[in-house]
């Protein structure tokens, strides 16, 4: 097995064996990097360099028996990561070169535990998208068909563990965004609480849905990776003030009298079939597990994705306002005078998906509509929250697709934004209801693209859907599947 | 036509805490542009807010002294708008629930008490500066981040007042307060205590108020009275003309005493106000409201009213002595030390104030004699070691020199004469050597008398007891 197949934890004990330095590691994914990304195209950055000094800095700490889990692993950001000194884009040109002077608190905690950067991920422009095709650094391809989108936004960061151009990866969900791509590339992602992890250091987009989560090769890098960015943070007044667990030792718990809840709205016609017999699959292997299985009812699904488009576009549309060419990123050349120059920026700077969402917002919180829209949305968002706080009053867990379909072709749904908008119906809520869900590989479609299973947890509920997850993992083989690059 | 003026004010009050709202910059004021910095307040991507609990407690002082109720559950919305010293292109401030609301002043004009409301004052803020720079060949404009997010309260008054002066006397009234409450510099001219007023006119004995116009950020209690005596004959002569006053924001000139049009209605903005996602609501407990009250210091009026009725000072005396906090503070010390209100008063209001203002305005709190020396020099002269005249000169060795006034008198031999015998000597002189006098004096007229002491004090050098003299000559006159 080749060094950049290995998961965080299998990596970790060859490094702790010294069969392996960090170096090797980080020379095996730069080069593999060099080999597949020109196909797949997950990386704006990639950083060689620095990689390779933060590499020796921990083989040297592990030579000082100063190893933490991520000490010496190569992982990759999506670039909505603020990283001192490292250009970060944001997928979009408006932030072409801007070098931001300062570190998120995710990214720094990482580097406290000696993980090395190998680079910064594509992702859909500022994190608008589900397909990655909204990047201005080109469309990522899904690792296991070319020809198709890796889903979004964080296709690159799902991508590369696919396409094992990275150990392990940060990505964020504002509707989805780690767990829809996570799905198409038959890897691990989760979506923490909101408040679990700091944003500090991330670009928003929507201040009230966007959380970071990690996307792994199995759950038990997932449970290593969340231990290690979450936890309360001054700087993020949003954040949490509760302890973290120790999410790996939870792991082995099982399912045993667990009861799963499965929402009715979920589970429609028109669900595609192979997804819904992957669902079925892992129903029944449930079952089997010793796991109790419970229809339940989130009455206000259907009101999900409308909901979700107006409050994610309404922050965005105030939380893009300092892409103004003031003080950094792109400005607009020929601009007379200070209007013109704001306008003319944007203008240049933003692309078309960027620009709808924006001018959807700022309509949405515009006098005279801000009431009917804005206001609305947030009542519906507190019924919906209160869905999922009433089911689980009688279950444990939720267990529902992740997408509607398997991964779709790259171009197929660009003309149809809405069409586009609902292949995140499954995964909207979560967010509005600010809880936890997480995607694992549950299986491939007959045309052999992947189909992921999403387990939905209470809040702060993310170590139950860990163990969840990983006891259908230990008798699932679909996480050791490799894509064919 | 008459007109009635119809005016409301409303305040941006700099807060003096050390750092900014938001981030933890420093909030000093002159620095190198853009030294007090840093990504929050850059409105950088990925960084966020987090409130300093200060500038609540702040607000929770100024809204408990304006006779205001506390909002307990505040959230913090967005402004939205662009402009280039705005860095996130969204102002935090607080829109429909501000901290304190329903408050109210009363104020003073020609005798007249007034009650002025109090609409609300809300947290926000601050944005940046413009800085056009003056380089030759250089038309580009400079931007100044160090005042971006520096903690503002907006202190917004009911439209009550109805004359420039009752206007000032409010200002002026607020602006005590807020300095005595220890929440502002109350410097004007550095932009730390600016108003915005709201000026219409309406015929006189209506209830309906006229068009207004909004007049900017001016920085003197001065200009701001002239900028309204503007505003108030510009209105009546359009409204004498038949025309229409257009509601708009005008900038006033100190140079031309005018104000002119800075951007009219139609070009008004919608803010988009919505609640700022980054920050969480802040919760007031009734008990941080009972902790902020308990340490209020004492205010002005309450101030005044004691020093009336405890100390017996006139009226005037008072209202001069509360003027400031720092001032009151001096008056305070001294007296306790020195405990003759009227005395103290008089110095403080006299030779005290004389000095700082002829030292450049020097500031009471830097004043080189202490509330313990000016006690110890009033000492000297109620034992009658120095009279009141050496006294001054005292006082203005003390300030220049900051000695003890013991030594002073001890050193330059200041010490009064109050020995009979020497005394009587040099009245025997004088009598002597202005026989002329004498001779008048006893004559009749008796204001040659003044004469007199005024030889024997002279041939003192100033240093005989008044008291004594005036005791021998009439003794010697008479006899
Ligand atoms: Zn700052």
């Amino acid at each position: 097995m080749e060094i950049f197949d290995l998961t965080i934890h299998e990596l970790h004990e060859k490094l702790k064996a010294k069969e392996v330095s960090s170096v090797e590691a980080t020379r095996a994914m730069l080069d593999r990097i060099e080999a597949v990304d020109g196909q797949v195209n997950a990386y704006i950055t990639v950083t060689p360099e620095q990689a390779l000094v933060e590499a020796e800095a921990a083989d040297k700490r592990i030579a000082a028996g100063d190893i933490a889990p991520l000490t010496g692993i190569p992982v990759g950001l999506k670039d909505i990561f603020i990283t001192k000194g490292i250009r970060t884009t944001c997928g979009s040109r408006i932030l072409e070169n801007f070098v931001p002077p300062y570190d998120g608190t995710a990214v720094a905690k990482l580097k406290e535990q000696g993980a090395v950067i190998v680079g910064k991920l594509n992702q859909d422009e500022f994190a608008m998208g589900s397909s990655n095709e909204s990047s201005y650094f080109g469309p990522v391809k899904n690792p296991w068909n070319l020809e198709c989108t890796p889903g979004g936004s964080s296709g690159g960061s799902a991508a590369a563990i696919a396409a094992r151009t990275a150990t392990a990866t940060l990505g964020t969900d504002t509707g989805g965004s780690i767990r829809q791509p996570a799905s198409h590339c038959s890897c691990v992602g989760l979506k923490p609480t909101y408040g679990r992890v700091s944003r500090y250091g991330v670009i928003a987009y929507a201040s009230s849905l966007d959380q970071v989560g990690p996307l792994t090769r199995d759950v038990t890098d997932a449970a290593l990776l969340l231990g290690a960015v979450a936890g309360h943070d001054p700087k993020d007044s949003t954040s949490v003030n509760t302890p973290v667990p120790d999410y790996v030792a939870g792991l082995a718990t099982g399912v045993k009298g667990l009861k799963i809840g499965l929402p009715k709205q979920y589970f429609i016609e028109g669900l595609d079939p192979d997804v819904k017999r992957a669902m079925d699959e892992a129903i029944a292997l449930y079952k089997s597990l010793g796991a109790e299985m419970r229809e339940v009812s989130l009455p206000h699904t259907e009101y999900a994705v409308a909901t979700y488009y107006l409050i994610a576009t309404a922050e965005a549309s105030s939380n893009l306002a300092r892409y103004d060419g003031v003080r950094f990123g792109h400005r607009a050349e020929d601009a007379r005078g200070l209007k013109e120059m704001f306008a003319k920026t944007r203008a240049e700077g933003f692309g078309s998906e960027v620009k709808r969402r924006i001018m959807l917002g700022t309509y949405a919180l515009s006098s005279g509509y801000y009431d009917a829209y804005y206001v609305k949305a947030q009542k519906v968002r507190t019924l919906i929250m209160q869905d999922f706080l009433n089911a689980f009053n009688e279950v444990d867990v939720l267990l529902t697709p992740i997408a509607p379909t398997p991964p779709f072709k790259i171009g197929e749904k660009l003309a149809d934004p809405l069409q586009m908008y609902l292949s995140d119906i499954f995964t909207i809520p979560v967010n509005l209801a600010g809880t936890c869900g997480i995607s694992i590989p549950a299986g491939f479609s007959a045309a052999g693209l992947p189909i992921g299973l999403q387990l939905i947890g209470k809040p702060f509920g993310e170590a139950t859907i860990l163990s969840t997850a990983y006891a259908f993992e230990k008798e699932t083989q679909w996480h050791l599947k490799k894509a064919p690059l | 036509m008459k007109y009635q003026v119809v005016i409301g004010l409303e305040v941006h009050t700099q807060l003096t805490t050390n750092t900014k709202i938001f981030c933890g910059c420093s909030t000093r004021f002159g620095a190198e542009p853009n030294s007090q910095t840093c990504p929050v307040c850059l409105g950088f991507p990925g960084a966020l807010p987090v409130l300093n609990k200060q500038v609540v407690e702040n607000a929770i002082r100024a809204g408990l002294a304006t006779n205001c109720s506390i909002t307990q559950r505040n959230v913090f919305a967005r402004k939205n708008y662009f402009y280039p010293d705005l860095p996130k292109g969204y102002q935090i401030s607080q829109f429909d629930l501000p901290i304190c609301q329903h408050g109210h002043l009363d104020i003073e004009v020609d005798g007249e008490t007034k009650r002025i409301g109090i609409t609300r004052i809300h947290m926000e803020e601050d944005a940046g500066k413009l800085v056009h720079a003056d380089i030759p060949g250089v038309d580009d404009s400079c931007v100044d981040l160090n005042r971006a997010c520096t903690p503002l309260l907006e202190i917004v008054s009911e439209p009550d007042m109805r004359s420039p002066d009752e206007a000032i006397a409010y200002l002026k009234k607020l602006h005590q307060i807020v300095m005595y409450l220890g929440i502002c510099d109350g410097n004007l001219e550095e932009g730390s205590f600016r108003c915005d007023a709201n000026v219409s006119l309406m015929p006189v004995g209506s209830t309906v108020f006229g068009t207004r116009a909004e007049l900017k950020n001016i920085n003197s209690f001065k200009f701001i009275k002239q900028a309204i005596e503007y505003e108030i004959e510009r209105q009546a002569e359009i409204l004498d003309d038949g025309g229409k006053v257009i509601q708009e924001t005008r900038l006033f000139d100190p140079n031309t005493g005018t104000t002119r049009s800075m951007r009219g209605k139609e070009e008004a903005h919608d803010y988009r106000y919505f609640p700022d996602p980054d920050l969480v609501p802040v919760l007031i407990p009734d008990q941080w409201i009972e902790d902020v009250r308990a340490t209020l210091p004492e205010l002005p009026e309450a101030k005044r009213a004691r020093y009336v009725a405890e100390l017996g000072l006139p009226e005037y005396d008072a209202e001069v002595l509360v003027s400031s906090r720092e001032l009151a503070q001096y008056y305070e010390e001294t007296v306790a030390r020195f405990p003759q209100a009227k005395t103290v008063s008089n110095w403080v209001m006299g030779e005290v104030s004389r000095a700082l203002n002829e030292d450049n305005n020097r500031s009471i709190t830097d004043c080189p004699v202490t509330p313990a020396l000016l006690a110890d020099m009033l000492k000297l002269m109620e034992k009658g070691t120095i009279s009141g005249k050496i006294a001054k000169t005292v006082f203005d060795e003390m300030y220049k020199t900051g000695k003890a006034p013991e030594k002073i008198v001890e050193e330059k031999g200041l010490v009064q004469v109050s020995d009979t015998g020497a005394i009587e000597a040099m009245v025997d002189e004088v009598l002597n050597n202005n026989p002329a006098q004498v001779e008048q004096y006893r004559g009749g007229k008796e204001t040659v008398f003044g004469f007199f002491v005024g030889q024997v004090m002279r041939a003192s050098k100033g240093k005989a007891n008044p008291a004594v003299v005036n005791e021998l000559l009439l003794k010697k006159l008479k006899g």
